[in-house]
């Protein structure tokens, strides 16, 4: 079973994609909910969710702008510039998932987001890593923009959504979509210096640099190779292989 | 004054979201050869693995720009549990949904 299964990884993207997809739509009610009581119409906010397609992103506008207004829009548009830097980061490493020809790399890029480009480096063939990063990026896309509308329009209703625990639920389904790649020593010290980096930098920087400088340990232990494997073990080991199901 | 002010917001959320945009495609733009370098190929993957790791941390802690312990922490804390005996994804993350709500419902 060193070999993983076609058919298997397929429906292992399928349900991951699903899976995220369901989440990340039950946040976008709190973002169109959120927008509307920021002072954005319901177009604006529709529009946000339709062409700048990022979530970390689209808080910062709307949180700036209720702060302070239209003054503040260079803040605005230079806090989502930051937090999109990342999206540039992983369409440099989809590309070769994605594949050549320019409508594709096009609406590739637009569905690049941590969402699609998680899923899809947790699968292990490039099958089904080409599979979990469009359907992923389909089903967010759909699910979060009908979401946004929703929130727009019924807005306090529902109240403060972090009561159901979302934000909780959009951690752990990143934990679970790094967790196969953590498997590698190498991945794994990468994940851990990055994620007490960005803890560390939170309170100094703005938000979306913590995230930036983290990167930066990638770049260190890539170049170096820090913590790097002589013999190369199979490199996504399926569930299961270790203790069978 | 407030047609004037209309037209302001959406310059902004347009301009943002041309930065947001081209920056996506940026990632598209580098030539293939660049990743030729077994260095370069490890670090673009580590890269996503370092930035997501550092948003599960910010995800979990962050508020703004402060660090926060509440309810995020514990949820985190037994999905990673979870995924270590090996239960499955979605399952996991409902758990860490419910764990937060519930520590939210009685605190």
């Amino acid at each position: 079973m060193t070999e993983p299964n076609e058919d298997e990884a397929r429906s292992e993207a399928t349900k991951s994609a699903l899976a995220v997809g369901a989440a990340t739509a039950a946040y976008g009610v709190s973002f169109g909910a959120l927008s509307v009581a920021s002072g954005l119409d319901v177009w604006q906010t529709c529009f946000l969710s339709v062409v700048m397609f990022s979530g970390g992103s689209q808080f910062a506008v709307i949180g700036i702008l209720a702060g302070g207004g239209t003054t503040a829009g260079t803040a605005a548009i230079a806090s989502a510039a930051l937090l999109g830097t990342r999206n540039g980061i992983y369409g440099l490493r989809m590309a070769p998932v994605v594949g050549n020809g320019w409508p594709k790399r096009l609406a590739a890029a637009w569905v690049t987001i941590d969402e699609s480009t998680a899923v899809s480096l947790a699968q292990p063939t490039l099958r089904s890593q080409r599979r979990g990063f469009w359907l992923t990026g389909i089903a967010v896309f759909v699910g979060w923009n009908a979401t946004t509308l929703v929130g727009a329009l019924i807005g306090g209703v529902l109240g403060d959504t972090s009561a159901y625990g979302l934000d909780a639920a959009a951690a752990a389904a990143f934990v679970g979509l790094l967790w196969p790649r953590l498997k590698r020593r190498q991945a794994a010290a990468v994940a851990v210096a990055a994620a007490i980096v960005a803890a560390v930098l939170t309170p100094v920087l703005m938000p979306g640099l913590p995230v930036l400088v983290a990167a930066l340990v990638a770049v260190v232990f890539g170049a170096l190779n820090l913590f790097g494997e002589e013999s190369i073990s199979p490199r996504y080991p399926l569930s299961g292989r270790r203790r069978g199901r | 004054m407030d047609g004037d002010e209309a037209v302001t917001v959406w310059q902004i959320i347009i301009l943002a979201s041309i930065a947001c945009v081209a920056l996506k495609l940026a990632g598209y733009l580098v030539p293939a050869s660049v990743l030729a370098n077994p260095a370069a190929a490890r670090t673009a993957d580590l890269l996503t693995v370092a930035m997501l790791a550092a948003l599960v941390a910010v995800q979990t802690l962050g508020n703004g720009e402060a660090i926060v312990v509440d309810a995020r922490l514990p949820a985190v804390i037994v999905a990673v549990v979870l995924f270590a005996l090996r239960v499955p994804f979605v399952v996991v993350v409902i758990a860490a949904a419910l764990v937060a709500a519930g520590i939210r419902a009685v605190t």
